[in-house]
């Protein structure tokens, strides 16, 4: 680790004063950047501790929730109101990490930890073009099981690993800024990028932007959503696919639906396509498929990751059939 | 600059980059902590911090400025051992021992959060009280690896001392 400098901001005045400071990072739970520290694939001069910040969860005058960004994972997890009307987001949080990560990891830090590419963490044998722009891209020819299938690029394959985003993408949240340009709010699906001919760059987030709360707004039908998971191992691990889904019915058919789908791309992937072919339709196991081929079709699956295309479909299929189950 | 160590107060180390895991073990000689992958990957560092199970591996001890940490050395009553560490002798919890004390801290935690009502990835109903099947407690120890493969075991002398308050 190089060194760096440690101070706890004392309000968000101060965070943005400190954090406009050439080399320095906010820090939260710290789960994924002492790691990255640790590896030397982050070298921060000063850590800017903003987990004194916006730790709590309030309810909007619209309806929703505004969550600060030093909540810890667990507390939003566990708080009654997402339990109760956001379970997607529960349980998205829960598949997540382990308990021990869960209680030190802030929202803010699961926004913006970074990918678990194992080439991306090697830096002495690998060559990274999110790490070391312009090096070249090992996991393109190399292991890549775990990779991208769907927004890749020449440059970078890799994936985001969050599981919360992909339930956030699917909510349509929106992510409270404060920067250089005083505060601004983000639509969440246009917070994370695709790598296109920059992948080291994860967000459209400028230098000393600071995340200060995610907002999530009403949607009823939520309370009737979940989260599925598929990965190596049954627990504590990242998702080779994951699914997160709201589905409200009318009678035999579809009144509405959010899908948004993890582990297959750069960002947390909302699945628009699935979404517009389910709409106003019939809640049957051939149109969940044909909502999954909407999506799919423009996969571009690597050696190692072809299993991903088959394995998504089926996911949504079976996550639509529970909801629509669940929702009748 | 200080925190508390197993009640007692200790200076924070002047060197930032001094992780959790390894104030405890190296400046403070309390080697009952173990470190394993120090990546946030077995759960072997896993420690109390005011009560909440967290991986000291990847905590930085300056973060901790203040708060409460107990360690494995801190739950033995004088002598006498911790009932969960009785517990894990008498179903044999473990056979090297290496994540043993990161499986009592991280079982001390999961019970807290589990007379909380913090649901788990595999609770049915997110809402319910929590009821500590061994599915539950499977998934609720998920972060904690043995590779000796004694996990049958750790979740019977779980279930023997904390599953009594939690009955299923």
């Amino acid at each position: 680790m190089t060194p760096f400098s440690y101070v706890r901001a004392g309000d968000t005045a101060e965070a943005l004063r400190l954090g406009a400071g050439g080399a320095a990072a906010y820090l939260g739970g710290g789960t994924n950047l002492v790691d990255l520290m640790r590896e030397t694939v982050a070298r921060p001069d000063m850590l800017v501790d903003v987990t004194g910040l916006a730790d709590s969860i309030e309810e909007t005058e619209g309806g929703g929730l505004l969550i600060g960004a030093a909540v810890r994972n667990t507390a939003l997890a566990e708080h009654r109101a997402v339990k109760v009307r956001y379970p997607l987001l529960t349980r998205a949080i829960l598949s997540g990490a382990s308990a021990q990560i869960r209680n030190m990891a802030t929202v803010g830090g699961n926004l913006l930890q970074r990918t678990r590419c194992t080439y991306f963490y090697d830096t002495d044998g690998s060559r990274c073009n999110k790490r070391a722009p312009g090096a070249g891209c090992d996991a393109i020819e190399g292991f890549n099981r775990n990779h991208a299938i769907l927004g890749a690029s020449p440059l970078c394959v890799a994936t985001h690993p969050s599981d919360m985003c992909v339930a956030l993408v699917a909510l349509d949240a929106s992510v409270h800024l404060q920067g250089r340009r005083g505060a601004r709010t983000l639509p969440f699906g246009e917070l994370h990028r695709l790598p296109v001919d920059h992948p080291e760059r994860d967000t459209v987030l400028e230098p000393g932007d600071l995340i200060t709360a995610v907002e999530l707004p009403p949607l009823p039908f939520a309370k009737t959503s979940t989260y599925r998971k598929v990965r190596d191992r049954a627990s504590y691990a990242f998702a080779l696919v994951s699914v997160a889904a709201a589905l409200q019915m009318r009678g035999e058919r579809i009144e509405d639906v959010r899908i948004a789908l993890g582990g297959v791309a750069h960002k947390p992937w909302r699945a628009f396509k699935a979404e517009a072919a389910l709409r106003d339709g019939p809640a049957t196991e051939a149109a969940f498929r044909a909502a999954a081929i909407a999506e799919l079709t423009d996969a571009h699956p690597l050696r190692d990751n072809r299993f991903k295309v088959e394995l998504a479909t089926r996911t949504l299929i079976a996550v639509l059939r529970d909801l629509s189950g669940a929702a009748a | 600059m200080s925190l508390h160590i197993n009640g007692s107060t200790v200076s924070l180390p002047l060197d930032t980059r001094v992780s959790l895991l390894d104030f405890v073990r190296d400046h403070l000689q309390l080697y009952g902590t173990k470190k394993g992958c120090n990546q946030g990957a077995c759960g072997a560092c896993t420690v109390l911090v005011d009560g909440e199970r967290i991986l000291s591996c990847l905590a930085l001890a300056v973060q901790y400025e203040g708060r409460s940490i107990t360690t494995i050395e801190g739950l033995a009553n004088g002598s006498a051992p911790h009932p969960l560490q009785q517990a894990f002798i008498d179903h044999d919890g473990f056979q090297c021992g290496y994540c043993t004390p990161g499986q009592i801290c991280s079982a001390i935690g999961m019970a807290t959060e589990a007379k909380r009502g913090v649901p788990s990835y595999v609770s049915d109903d997110l809402a319910a009280d929590v009821i500590l099947t061994r599915d539950e407690l499977r998934e609720r120890m998920s972060g904690n690896l043995c590779r000796c493969g004694a996990h049958n075991g750790i979740i019977d002398a779980i279930r023997e001392i904390m599953a009594a308050e939690t009955l299923e």
